[in-house]
């Protein structure tokens, strides 16, 4: 048994044993090497994909630095995303304050790039040292009539999922800015889809199949004009719901609009949201036409997937990702594999998340909520897992046992979502399971027949 | 754009000093690296330095809370400690201090010698790394003056022991540089030496300490040791690192070098080395250096000539360019994200003998997307630094050779060797297929033979 702290011995728990869920929605307890990052790490993850912003981080070099390109979200037009701005506060800054030097960093890159909008991030120091960024962000806003919104994101102010939520409450600003276009009728926008490897262009091609419009997606190959607009949609489509659950919220509360969640991952989930999507427009048209969309579709990977089924069923997997929803669909998208998940487990997961997980895995099942490398590495060892599905940081993990990895982070390139995405997603685990470097390692060695 | 002057860094060309700092205690055997912070740095910098090594790297964190940022992180950095300490059996805990915990004020030492009072705890150490006070590579520095601080000791001076401090290298140039002065008789102390944890083997059963790494006993011994080699151009006039430290304190006599990239500043180590041992270059490396010659000679006319700008950490700049200028390739540009280097008067004095010596721009403090702007005005043949650079390459089509920290999108970083006989030779063979690749990709006719 792995040895785990004391103080988390409630994050854990195996489904049948007891009746109950592990805790979560903690802080991570001190010294426990945490998978979880930081509130600015939140909002910048969700922040990232708008293309045509500008995102300007206000803190010493590091946040900005290691935020460089680190994600897979793919733009259509503009890159400005992919350039990482800090205004690298110094010693000085630190003594004296930093607002100049943010009023200075905008005023330049607004004039140099262009953007169509501006993020600013706060970070631990900026928020220790107490600039006024708001000030600042409203100033330069009169200045230079561009939008200039402040991201509440300070490291320390919470988790993860408060970086989220500062997030939205940014986005929201730019809500509604512009006149809608209620030309179509039916008008959806993508929440919590952030185009990792194109996902948001396979997911519009099959609205645009069933004549469905995507009026925004947020934030996957985003664009700020869009997202002004999109209080013109009659329903928002919510994944990820960790992240963008928030802002489906505002958009109800504030326009009335309704939302579902829903995941794109796996054929039955991708499946189920457009039935979704159907059944809340209505009309006999609009269901045939998504009907035949998802045959066609399914029609084209399932004989594919037949075999990769074949050659992988009875394989173990273990899968630590984000948030709850990612989960599910990955354990049913392994069972399709006809693989079996005998540990599951997530940073951010909320009672909810864990409670259909218990129903969702079988009994034995392994759940871990915020766990570290010391749990993670003796679980995949007793529970001889056979693939690990999670995030860089991960994988040594995996590849030091002498396991397969499939990376299912943001970091990934390739794309794993809607009917096409579950093919690429069991041809890497085919491609990592059926290696045969494994049978040098000593787990290969161990399990030789 | 011409020399533009950004008040913002865009595209940073550095990185932060907790992640120095964390590469040093991932040297030490049996230590655990842990930030007094938020643990977003931890896992930041976990994810920087894994997707460029491809190995385990545990960061812990004392995870603060707005609580801890208003009522200081006492209490966090102590139950911190205690969980390292119970989950991980370390022999000894490294904690640098972040941006966050040095604003708050917190007193590290005194949090630190509180900490060590309670039971079951390992030797700990901490360094004071506030990202806006330096770079990743001071932090580097610093986390190891802060060791020889903390652990060399007064013993019976060892005749045969020196003291390598080889700067950020990669693991393969740690393995070469120990190789290289055990070749002389010697027995090298490497600090820190990451050789091993951060470029490993398969394992038998998951180990939450990486195997490897400098014994805290060969750094106690570092008191005793007869000499120190400190490599790093940079490192030269400080009077703040270990090897300052170690021969103020215990008279270990200091030897300051540049990084051994290239003939002169190879050959100058190892005339030191022969100097301290008393022993000549063993064949091995003789015969190395033969070929190396004879490699500058047979390639001469493919690169003699040519540009090159070259980027990163200002260590590494000072040696590739001296290594350039020997076989004719002009550094235009020397570039560093750092600031008081010394970076101009090293390249400056490497490169004077070049015809076109006087072309040559350095920037210090600088940032990648300033580079790109220079780029279009110099044109050079050859870029040469981390993959950072690798959007200047696919802006300007001009090739990159990946050197130094982070390679984030080739494979094998941590096996790069850049010092030495050996290492120049193997970046003389990529430079020069680099340029014959170009040719015949560029070539109508696409000759076969070269």
């Amino acid at each position: 048994m792995a040895e785990i702290l004391k103080d988390r011995i409630n994050q854990v728990r195996r489904i049948g044993e007891k009746q109950e869920i592990p805790q979560c929605g903690r802080r991570s307890t001190a010294g426990s090497v945490s998978q979880r990052a930081c509130v600015f790490c939140g909002s910048r993850v969700v922040l990232y994909p708008v293309a045509d912003a500008l995102h300007l981080v206000h803190g010493p070099v590091g946040c900005a630095a290691y935020t460089w390109d680190i994600r897979g979200a793919l733009s259509s037009g503009p890159e400005l995303h992919r350039m990482s701005f800090s205004t690298d506060l110094q010693e000085m800054d630190v003594i004296y304050g930093g607002a100049g030097k943010l009023e200075a960093s905008l005023l330049e890159l607004i004039r140099t790039y262009q953007p169509k909008a501006a993020f600013v991030y706060s970070t631990c120091i900026a928020g220790l040292i107490g600039d006024d960024i708001q000030a600042v962000c409203r100033k330069v806003s009169k200045e230079t009539g561009l939008t200039v919104l402040p991201v509440h994101s300070e490291g320390f102010k919470g988790t993860k999922k408060d970086g989220y939520k500062a997030a939205c409450e940014a986005l929201f600003k730019l809500v509604g800015t512009l006149p809608p276009d209620i030309t179509h009728p039916r008008r959806v926008n993508l929440l919590g889809e952030f185009n990792i490897g194109g996902e948001t262009w396979i997911l519009k091609e099959y609205f645009k199949k069933m004549d469905v419009q995507v009026t925004a997606t947020l934030t996957g190959d985003g664009r700020v004009e869009d997202i002004r607009r999109s209080h013109c949609a009659q329903l928002n489509l919510v994944q990820c719901s960790g992240s963008m659950l928030p802002l489906a919220k505002m958009y109800e509360k504030e326009y009335g609009i309704p939302y579902k969640r829903v995941s794109y991952f796996g054929l039955e989930d991708t499946a189920e949201a457009l039935y979704e999507t159907a059944r809340f427009f209505g009309g006999e048209d609009l269901m045939e036409r998504t009907r035949n969309l998802v045959r066609e579709e399914t029609g084209k990977v399932l004989p594919a997937l037949k075999s990769y089924r074949e050659k992988l069923k009875g394989r173990k997997a273990a899968v630590y990702v984000g948030g709850g929803f990612k989960a599910f669909s990955l354990v049913r998208a392994l069972r399709l594999l006809g693989m079996g998940t005998v540990l599951v487990g997530t940073q951010t997961g909320s009672p909810e998340d864990y409670e259909k997980l218990r129903e969702l895995c079988d009994p034995g099942t392994v759940v871990v909520d915020d766990t570290n490398p010391v749990e993670l590495s003796a679980f995949l060892s007793s529970e001889k897992v056979d693939l690990l599905v999670g995030g860089v940081k991960e994988r040594p993990i995996a590849y030091k046992l002498g396991i397969g990895f499939c990376d299912h982070n943001h970091e990934r390139k390739i794309a794993l979502a809607g009917f096409e995405g579950m093919l690429n997603f069991a041809r890497e685990v085919y491609s990592t399971v059926s290696s045969p470097v494994w049978r040098w390692t000593a787990r290969g060695r161990r399990f030789a027949p | 754009m011409n020399s533009p002057n950004f008040v913002s860094t865009r595209n940073a060309c550095k990185l932060c000093m907790p992640l120095g700092a964390v590469m040093v205690f991932k040297g030490v055997k049996g230590a655990v690296p842990f930030l007094h912070g938020s643990q977003g740095c931890a896992t930041y910098i976990r994810r920087y330095v894994i997707s460029h090594f491809r190995e385990p790297l545990d960061v812990a964190a004392s995870n603060f809370s707005e609580e801890s940022a208003v009522f200081g992180g006492r209490k966090n950095l102590s139950q911190g400690i205690q969980n390292v300490s119970l989950q991980y059996l370390p022999e000894l805990i490294g904690v640098a201090s972040t941006c966050l915990s040095e604003t708050m004020g917190e007193n590290l030492p005194a949090l630190l010698r509180e900490a060590s009072t309670q039971e079951g705890i390992p030797p700990l150490v901490g360094v004071s790394t506030p990202a806006y006070a330096g770079t990743h590579i001071e932090g580097f520095h610093a986390a190891i003056a802060a060791l020889v601080k903390a652990f060399a000791q007064k013993r019976k001076r060892k005749e045969k022991r020196v003291g390598l401090f080889p700067g950020f290298v990669s693991p393969a140039d740690m393995r070469y540089l120990r190789e290289l002065v055990e070749s002389f008789g010697l027995e090298a102390v490497v600090l820190p030496d990451y050789s091993e944890t951060l470029d490993g083997g398969s394992w038998e059963r998951y180990e939450n300490i990486s195997p490897g790494g400098t014994t805290l006993d060969e750094i106690r011994s570092l008191g005793s040791a007869m000499a120190t080699l400190e490599l790093g151009s940079s490192l030269i006039h400080s009077t703040q690192t270990a090897g300052a430290y170690l021969s103020e304190k215990f008279a270990v006599h200091r030897m300051s070098l540049g990084w051994p990239v290239g003939l002169a500043e190879t050959d100058t180590l190892v005339e030191t080395l022969t100097r301290i041992s008393g022993q000549p270059l063993a064949k091995v490396h003789r015969l190395e250096r033969g070929r190396l010659v004879d490699a500058y000679v047979d390639s001469h006319k493919v690169v003699n000539g040519k540009k090159a700008a070259v980027f990163g950490d200002a260590d590494l700049v000072a040696g590739m360019a001296g290594f350039l200028a020997e076989i004719g390739i002009q550094p235009v540009l020397c570039a560093t994200g750092a600031k008081g280097t010394g970076l101009s008067d090293t390249v400056r004095s490497r490169t004077a003998d070049l015809p076109g010596a006087d072309e040559l721009k350095v920037l210090e403090g600088t940032d990648y997307a300033t580079l790109g702007s220079e780029l279009e005005r110099i044109k050079p043949d050859l870029l040469v630094g981390p993959s950072k650079g690798y959007f200047l390459e696919r802006s300007s089509k001009i090739p990159l050779l990946r050197v130094g920290f982070p390679i984030h999108d080739r494979f094998g970083a941590a096996r790069i060797l850049h010092t030495g006989y050996r290492g120049t030779q193997e970046l003389l063979d990529r430079i020069v297929n680099l340029f014959l690749e170009h040719q015949q990709e560029g070539s109508p006719v696409g000759y076969s033979y070269q």
